[in-house]
């Protein structure tokens, strides 16, 4: 690995648990589980800029740092699903080629929620929690907007120095 | 303009996106019955099952998971939870058939089955 790469897998890193602290500290927006999403700026600016790959990487080390730092064990898995779902849907559809950051942001939104969604029912061994999707959904298509936004306008703005 | 031409699809996907989140909260909507009992399931297993017309205030779990419930006037809230994120004290309260609030830390599930069939039944004969 080049340095330079690996300056960016630790800067981008360290952002994204930034984020992840930093979303935790706002106030409940509402309903369980709704959120912007500010991790996913750095995960979605590790896309455009390094690829996906290196996005997973740097979105699975989060999720980790995350579950050992302010989570537990339980909260690891409906994160883990979430964010699994939410990358392999955000790879696919920026492959194709048609979608801006906007369009592959929004995917990803709404398929981390959905993914922990499907995890917690498993889990659970329920399908009552049926009645948090439709509100899940729907923020994680606005949320998805707002995040797809501004890390578009992010990585146009920030110079590649690789 | 011109934002929308080369963002055509990202607009279409959204859009796609807020109307089949609106189907399903609508289908759920028109769907939802009044609740008749509130059950309460921790690890998957149900431990507890209480009328929703009786008002009560119960501590459940053990030791270090404890989530106090309250049914008053017909709904069931959480009202204090030793868990870190408190998500199932903000939840607020549930009264309609398949209405939960969880606590994923506690794995427990407080669900609202309905119950109200019978009246409905009553009703129609």
């Amino acid at each position: 690995m080049k340095a330079s790469k690996a300056a960016q897998y630790g800067l981008l890193t360290a952002l994204a648990l930034v984020l992840s602290w930093l979303e935790s500290l706002l106030p409940p927006l509402g309903a369980p589980g709704v959120k912007l999403g500010l991790p996913n700026l750095a995960i979605v600016f590790a896309l455009y800029r390094l690829g996906w790959r290196d996005a997973c990487v740097i979105s699975l080390v989060r999720v980790l740092l995350v579950a050992l730092l302010f989570g537990n064990g339980a909260a690891l898995a409906y994160s883990v699903a979430g964010a699994a779902l939410s990358l392999s849907l955000m790879g696919l559809l920026k492959r194709t080629g048609t979608f801006s950051s906007i369009g592959v942001s929004v995917a990803g939104g709404v398929a981390h929620n959905a993914g922990q969604i499907l995890v917690a029912m498993a889990l659970l061994e329920t399908s009552r929690l049926a009645w948090y999707l439709p509100v899940l959904w729907i923020s994680g298509t606005v949320a998805g907007v707002l995040i797809g936004i501004v890390s578009g306008e992010l990585v146009k703005r920030v110079s590649d120095q690789s | 303009m011109n934002w929308l031409k080369t963002h055509k699809s990202d607009v279409l996907l959204i859009a796609a996106l807020l109307v089949l989140g609106g189907g399903l909260t609508l289908f759920l909507l028109a769907t939802r019955q009044a609740g008749g009992t509130v059950r309460v399931q921790i690890d998957g297993e149900t431990v507890m099952e209480l009328p929703l017309d009786q008002d009560v205030r119960t501590v459940l779990g053990e030791g270090e998971h404890t989530n106090t419930l309250v049914i008053e006037n017909g709904a069931a809230q959480v009202v204090a939870a030793d868990c870190p994120d408190q998500v199932c004290v903000n939840h607020g309260a549930i009264q309609y058939a398949g209405e939960s609030i969880v606590c994923l830390p506690h794995r427990l599930v407080v669900t609202v089955d309905g119950g109200a069939s019978n009246d409905v039944d009553a009703a129609v004969k």
